[in-house]
């Protein structure tokens, strides 16, 4: 997966969970979950999502990593 | 009523328990007495909160002891004194002064879990003002909505806060005088009607001496939801401060030299009631966490920090059982000695998971925001019994009253309300007179007074009392919605739906869910000229979290063009709830037949 399609998919998971949310308008190290005023659970079935999505297993040690636009597409484009 | 029951070993009870005989206190137990334990004002001026819990500390023996350790985001760690917290409140009290708010007057705050959301309250407090927590989770609408029925004349907040929830309805609240923006920020960078809170208290006396203070003065105003209407606000008096240090004592078993962490907001009552007064009148120190949930940090901030009283909810709890027993295992948690829950009921397998994950049970307990603390509670010497909310604190009267089949409770010949056989679901009710019962809805006469029958503050929750005394929680007796620990009114809910041109009507419930115990669903009818799509389903869920916020925006929406109604034309919400789990409909004999 490349940067693009990692960033299309963060998008594609966020959309049932929070519609009205704006990806774009989050800088790549600011904290997803208070950029979107997305509580714990939205954040929780965000990565829920993305580990459904691309068959990964995301325990949860890595959540914080996943908590920035960059920590994401970094986890989702390294190999696993 | 069978299953496991937890049994308290004598030597769990060797350790200096504060209650180590429930029945022995109950008998012995006055709200008179446990008064004794606080100072009062010098001078016999009368009794403020802000005193108990800050002042007596700072200007007594230990002023340099840790009153709260906060932690940012990652895990950087300010501990502010007891004295610290003492003067900077005494500067935010001053400041209120200097911008002409009188005692009695409303100062909102809306935070995030920092060192100034305290130095707010405490300096509030002081000043005799009246502090209304308000949730950083929650969107524009709650926000106005509870600023108009609060007539606040203060808030304070951030500049990140301001800009996304309060910028766009300042305009709807004319009698907001004053915003006080907390943070590092450039003055040049201030929104227009704003104030730099930082520059103000450091421009402020850090002397101030807290004026006679009646003990039923106004102290504290915390909004709940109902079935109808707007959301109340629930005043609670600074005589409160005597429950919360009672509770504090022998429902959470607090001593001085306690690392206390109450994971709650104090957006809720829990984090005001638990989070800020309570450890602090025992001069303990309070774990203040800016982070939100994380399995991980949780474990590592209860081992790092030393945490031995941890109070927390069901449904964090749950996550964290989610996260696997491996997690914990690697922390050392072994100076945790007391853990309890409140929320929502708390099913058994937590309360045994809590015994071999964490090697302590969880003890539940029952309160709600018009009891300003707690008053059904799990005890350290108390045997447990999971799925039970335990037993009513000593001083606290509780009861399971009948309800006739309109769901009213019923009131005897005499004026009382009769109470249910043992074993028997009805509304739990208490008995009146404990210090920080709320003393009415602001502005809203009618809703306080129907909050009472027979003689009892009627709680609105179902439950029924087992033979040994123990409650179990069953249900709500209204179509309030508790997800999260947190009520939802469904009322609010569907206005914020109706505002949206498409939706002609919606009805809200609860559903049941594992994880949160009831997440909020909504069915909506569209108005001619709307199609129900995929497209239109996400744009109202959008719609509904802009502006109610994540807190209480519906999680699911669906279409329905034929919502079941009373004669009189009410949305019947139970009925929408028994269709949707698929429940026996029940009385249906005021439904609207439909030709």
């Amino acid at each position: 997966m490349n940067p693009d399609q990692a960033r299309e998919l963060m998008r594609k998971v966020l959309r049932p969970i929070a519609p009205e949310a704006d990806l774009n308008n989050v800088l790549a190290n600011e904290r997803i979950q208070e950029a979107l005023d997305l509580d714990s659970v939205d954040f929780l079935e965000f990565v829920t999502g993305l580990s459904a999505a691309t068959g990964l297993e995301m325990p949860e040690r890595d959540y914080a990593q996943l908590s920035t636009v960059e920590g994401c597409i970094d986890y989702l484009t390294s190999p696993h | 009523m069978t299953g496991r029951v937890i049994v308290k070993s004598p030597t769990a009870l060797a350790t200096g328990v504060n209650m180590s005989d429930y029945e022995e206190e109950c008998s012995r137990f006055t709200w008179q007495e446990a008064r004794r334990a606080l100072d009062g004002l010098p001078a016999g001026q009368g009794l403020n909160i802000a005193h108990e819990a800050v002042v007596r500390h700072a200007r007594g023996d230990e002023p340099n002891r840790v009153a709260l350790r906060c932690l940012d985001r990652h895990d950087n760690r300010t501990d502010v004194s007891y004295a610290q917290l003492d003067e900077r409140s005494n500067q935010f009290a001053n400041v209120l002064c200097t911008l002409g708010v009188e005692a009695g007057e409303r100062v909102f705050v809306l935070m995030p879990r920092i060192d100034e959301l305290f130095v707010a309250a405490i300096g509030t407090l002081k000043h005799r003002s009246v502090l209304c927590p308000l949730f950083a989770a929650f969107g524009p609408e709650p926000i106005r909505q509870r600023l108009e029925i609060g007539a606040g004349s203060v808030l304070v907040t951030t500049p990140t806060l301001y800009r996304h929830k309060v910028a766009r309805i300042r305009e709807h609240v004319p009698l907001l005088r004053h915003v006080l923006l907390s943070g590092d920020f450039e003055e040049t960078e201030l929104p227009e009607g704003t104030s730099d809170l930082g520059r103000l208290l450091n421009e402020a006396s850090n002397q101030y001496d807290i004026a006679p203070t009646d003990p039923e003065d106004m102290a504290l105003l915390h909004f709940t939801s109902g079935t109808t209407g707007k959301p109340k606000g629930a005043i609670h008096v600074h005589d409160a401060v005597v429950s919360h240090y009672v509770t504090g004592r022998i429902a959470l078993d607090l001593h001085p030299d306690d690392v206390f962490w109450c994971t709650a907001d104090p957006g809720w009552v829990t984090g005001t009631s638990y989070g800020i007064i309570s450890p602090l009148v025992h001069g303990a120190t309070a774990i203040v966490d800016e982070g939100d949930f994380d399995a991980k940090r949780w474990y590592e901030t209860l081992e790092r920090e030393g945490v031995s009283v941890w109070y927390t909810a069901p449904t964090a709890l749950r996550m964290l059982m989610r996260a696997g027993p491996a997690m914990a295992k690697e922390h050392d948690l072994s100076r945790l000695r007391f853990v309890a829950s409140v929320g929502e009921p708390l099913n058994p397998e937590v309360v045994l998971w809590g015994e071999e994950v964490l090697g302590l049970p969880i003890h539940d307990n029952w309160w709600q925001t018009e009891t300003g603390g707690i008053m059904v509670a799990n005890y350290a010497c108390m045997d447990i019994r999971p799925g039970s909310m335990g037993r009513p604190l000593p001083g606290i009267e509780a009861a399971i009253l009948v309800r006739d089949e309109h769901g009213k409770v019923l009131v005897d010949q005499d004026g009382k309300g009769v109470r249910a056989k043992s074993g028997t679901e009805g509304e739990l009710a208490l008995r009146p007179g404990w210090p920080s019962m709320f003393r009415g809805y602001l502005g809203q006469r009618a809703r306080y007074e129907s909050a009472f029958a027979g003689g009892w503050y009627l709680s609105g929750d179902l439950a029924r009392q087992d033979e040994d005394g123990y409650f179990w929680f069953v249900g709500r007796g209204d179509d309030v919605i508790k997800s999260s620990g947190h009520l939802i009114g469904p009322f609010e809910v569907e206005s914020a739906l109706m505002e949206h041109e498409a939706v002609g009507e919606a009805g809200v419930i609860g559903i049941p869910d594992p994880l949160l115990g009831e997440v909020v669903k909504a069915f909506v009818t569209l108005n001619p000229g709307f199609e129900a799509s995929e497209e239109l389903r996400l744009q109202l869920i959008g719609f509904a979290r802009t502006r109610l916020g994540a807190a209480v925006a519906p999680r699911d929406i669906a279409f329905d063009q034929h919502l079941p109604h009373t004669k009189s034309g009410k949305i019947m919400r139970r009925l929408l709830k028994a269709r949707e789990l698929g429940l026996a409909e029940g009385d249906t004999s005021t439904l609207e037949v439909e030709a």
